[in-house]
């Protein structure tokens, strides 16, 4: 029951801040609803008995990432290029194909958890702690998709560099 | 009931009624120990020595007029002293002062809560105080505030790297993430983490007073440069909140420092017998006096030294601090899985 | 980095900005405006708009008679006024070829000096502060109230001390006077060591000071630097030493001369220079002769028509005075200042250019000036 309101609550506050975020008219604005909405994120996390996840989500995106936006933003003086606003339409067209696929992945996302067997919730699991859980999931279950992963994110961080550098 | 609500409620309000007088009375004994040094008195006029002089600032910042820059962002503008203030004190949710204590038959706990992410809470939980300080910069719209809110953020993202690896290894060494836990651990270790790990806490320091915008790193409100930083166009209360989330966070490092590598609650010496009578003395005040120990090592290190400057500070934290902490992690892992 | 408005299609327009420090900020020493311009936080260039304190200094002294004007000259460099004094009688006397007595000249000598301490101290004072070691500012002022302690007692001002008299002084040393002085003079060197404990080998010290702001000595010499900040260059310039005046060729004093030219070997030079400043007068106490302080001067000082020059070394660098005389008037007709502030000001932008916003401050320190003077 407690849940749930503050399931319906926090979800309220998500969406609200999700809308905010793109109707903002400033972009410094965006940023600080964008961070209110992470952070509401982090409290279905909590609510979700996922605190390990909650307070990674507030340190990686909100403590940092969003950080760097912020500045990005704050630095480029982002007056609208004149050109972005010529072709409307085309926008539209591709952001409406955009969310037709985000839409359908989450659908298939949906679709499949229900159907699926439960194979452990983050309740399950909060039983032998949060961080135990997930290092026993990323180290020991999942070890070369991690590495794997690291791996490229590596390397998209060189290539990042390698770009900017040769701008330079 | 009374477990669920009551007592947490009534434990928060003295937490925050503590830090905040702390707050205050950190104000004045800054004052005061600057003048020391410097050959001055320092406050004097309000009751005895000045000890009232606290009370005065207070009254003085909330009855204030309250001025907002016309081109500022209003809403921005206000919520930026918000967000500085409200994580540094909900910081406090997780740090234990001391063990339990029996109340009215009841035991007690003393701390609010102890989480088993609790050093993860406190580090994410810090960095959203940080756009309090970019924000107020960006809202008032003027040049200086600008300037060095970009500093205040660029300084304390470097720092906090360093910062959260010293804190790695220690969690390497405790093998809790829990602060109750790691005070526990260093109880059965029978010594305190400074000594296992000094330069993580040498590191740990430096990246403090770096954090906490303290001198030597004070870059983002140097007053001789950038009159005042970020905070320029504040006055009144929404000042207050910038000042009291500064001294906020001094005491929120300090009491981290404490927890992690001064054995938080526990008593000093507590393997020579002869000072045994030591662990006599109720936990929460070893705490608070380990706590002002590091506090009077800050106010300490702002009287004597002079200010970093910007580039050399951000060579300060990326080149030396954060590759000394890796080593130092490493060197911790490799010596936990030897040992 | 350029400014790229003309590819305005680009998303990430950089633009310099310019920012105005002063006239009303901390650190610029008084009412120095400076309109930096900054790509980030490097210096670009800088316009140094001076002006804020004009009263008129050299004007005014065309109503006044020669007497009166010692009075202005307080006010230029209201740091070290008695080096003021100082330049400005000399220069008098030498146009009416007037003798002084040797008494007159030692006393100068000492007050001069101990000027030059005051003023170094307060500079160091301030330098550090605007490097944020506040304590050091504190510190130096508290040493510096000793010394306006001793002008105090021998002319009863502690500003601007009015304590010198075309032809010689106003009175004669009080009694015990200069057991103080000596008093004083044994004490200050612990004391600039205390200062040297918190500075000298102070990292961010060295870090903040040691080169920033480089300038050679020829750059120095061809912009019209003078005193320490051109010996910081290591160019070998005292007045004191060659072109001697008031007694300063019957004492042994050394002349230190920085090498690289950057804020951390002028402030060592600022610092050994308070050390000298030191032996100069234990050296003039010693040797104080007897007689009378005040020279044969007529009752109307009205120098024959002519022009001169004469420059004293002053804390700040050459201050000069030139006076044009008529003959026929009691003030003069063209009264020209020499201010080392001023010169030395010419410096500050070619020394920040490519420096960051913080070592403009920590450059208007070093170069010591005074908007009294600046000005005028």
């Amino acid at each position: 029951m407690g849940t749930a309101i503050a399931f319906y609550i926090l979800a309220a506050l998500i969406l609200t801040g999700g809308v905010l975020v793109i109707t903002a008219k400033s972009a410094v604005h965006s940023v600080v609803w964008l961070v209110g909405t992470i952070i509401a994120i982090a409290a279905l996390y909590v609510v979700q008995h996922a605190e390990f996840l909650a307070v990674i989500q507030v340190l990686v995106y909100a403590g940092g990432i969003v950080v760097l936006y912020l500045f990005v933003v704050m630095l480029v003086n982002l007056k609208r290029p004149a050109e972005a606003i010529v072709h409307p339409q085309r926008r539209e067209r591709t952001g409406l194909l955009l969310g037709g696929a985000l839409l359908a992945q989450f659908a298939a996302v949906a679709f499949y958890a229900f159907n699926s067997p439960q194979v452990g919730t983050a309740a399950t699991y909060s039983a032998r702690g949060n961080v135990e859980a997930v290092a026993r999931a990323l180290y020991v279950e999942y070890l070369v998709p991690f590495e794997v992963a690291s791996v490229l994110l590596l390397v998209a961080m060189v290539g990042a560099i390698v770009l900017a550098r040769r701008d330079a | 009931m009374i477990d669920m609500v009551v007592i947490p409620v009534f434990k928060m309000l003295v937490v925050i009624t503590a830090v905040l007088s702390a707050v205050a009375y950190m104000v004045l004994l800054e004052r005061k120990v600057q003048a020391w040094v410097q050959v001055r008195l320092g406050p004097m006029r309000v009751g005895p020595h000045g000890v009232l002089q606290p009370i005065a600032d207070v009254l003085k910042l909330i009855t204030k007029e309250d001025v907002r820059p016309a081109s500022a962002d209003r809403f921005l503008f206000t919520l930026a002293p918000i967000l500085v203030v409200v994580p540094a004190l909900i910081v406090f949710a997780v740090v234990p002062f001391g063990t339990s204590t029996t109340m009215f038959g009841k035991e007690i706990s003393l701390y609010i809560t102890d989480l088993d992410i609790g050093l993860l809470y406190i580090v994410s939980v810090a960095s959203i105080g940080l756009y309090g300080l970019i924000l107020g910069g960006w809202a008032s719209n003027s040049k200086y505030p600008l300037l060095s809110s970009l500093r205040a953020s660029a300084q304390i993202v470097s720092y906090e790297v360093a910062v959260t690896m010293t804190l790695v290894s220690l969690i390497v060494t405790a093998g809790s993430l829990s602060l109750v836990e790691i005070v526990k651990a260093q109880e059965a270790h029978g010594v305190w983490y400074v000594f296992i790990q000094p330069v993580a806490f040498v590191i740990f320091v430096i990246g403090a007073l770096a954090e906490t915008n303290r001198a030597p790193f004070d870059l983002p409100e140097a007053e001789q440069e950038l009159v005042g930083g970020f905070h320029t166009e504040y006055s009144g209360m929404r000042f207050a909140l910038f000042f009291l989330a500064e001294y906020t966070n001094m005491i929120v490092v300090s009491a981290v420092g404490v927890t992690m590598f001064l054995g938080g609650w526990l008593a000093p010496f507590s393997s020579v017998s002869w000072l045994a009578w030591l662990g006599l003395v109720p936990g929460w005040v070893w705490f608070s006096l380990k706590t002002f120990l590091l506090l009077s090592l800050f106010l300490w290190i702002r009287a004597t030294l002079p200010r970093y400057r910007y580039d050399q500070l951000m060579r300060l934290g990326w080149k030396v601090l954060i590759p000394l902490a890796l080593v130092n992690l490493a060197v911790s892992a490799v010596l936990k899985v030897l040992l | 980095m350029t400014t790229n408005r003309d590819t305005a299609t680009s998303a990430f327009d950089t633009d310099e900005l310019v920012i105005n420090m002063g006239p009303q900020h901390p650190s610029t020493h008084g009412v120095l405006r400076l309109v930096l311009r900054l790509d980030g936080e490097r210096v670009i260039d800088m316009d140094v708009v001076i002006g804020y304190l004009h009263r008129g200094v050299e004007k005014l002294t065309e109503q006044r008679d020669y007497t009166q004007i010692v009075l202005l000259t307080d006010r230029m460099d209201y740091v070290a006024a008695a080096s003021n004094n100082l330049g400005y009688v000399e220069t008098v006397e030498k146009l009416m070829s007037l003798e002084v007595p040797k008494r007159a000249q030692y006393i100068r000598t000492v007050l001069a000096e101990l000027q030059r301490i005051a003023s170094h101290l307060v500079w160091l004072g301030t330098h550090a502060m605007d490097i944020g070691a506040v304590t050091v500012f504190l510190y130096c002022l508290r040493e510096r109230e000793l010394v306006l302690d001793l002008f105090e007692e021998y002319c009863g001002a502690r500003l601007t001390y009015n304590a010198m008299r075309v032809g010689g002084l106003p009175m004669d040393l009080s009694t015990g006077w200069e057991a103080k002085v000596r008093a004083f003079c044994d004490l200050l060197p612990g004391k600039i060591d205390d200062y040297e404990t918190l500075l000298t080998n102070n990292r961010i010290w060295l870090e903040r000071t040691k080169d920033v702001g480089v300038i050679s000595g020829a750059d120095a010499t061809a912009i019209g630097l003078t005193g320490p900040a051109l010996r910081a260059s290591g160019v070998r310039r005292d007045v004191r030493k060659d072109e001697p005046y008031a007694a300063y060729k019957d004492f042994d004093f050394e002349v230190p001369l920085g090498t690289r030219g950057d804020t951390y070997d002028r402030y060592t030079v600022r610092l050994i220079e308070m050390r000298q400043s030191v032996r100069i007068v234990q050296q003039a106490l010693d040797g104080m002769p007897d007689g009378p302080v005040m020279g044969k001067v007529p009752r109307l000082i009205k120098p024959p028509a002519g022009e001169t020059y004469h420059a004293i070394e002053s804390p700040k660098g050459e201050l000069g005075y030139f006076i044009v005389s008529d003959g026929q008037s009691l003030s003069p007709y063209r009264l020209r200042v020499r201010p080392p502030s001023l010169c030395n000001l010419q410096a500050l932008p070619q020394l920040a250019r490519g420096h960051l916003v913080a070592d403009v401050v920590a450059l208007i320190g070093t170069i010591d000036i005074v908007l009294g003077e600046v000005d005028r």
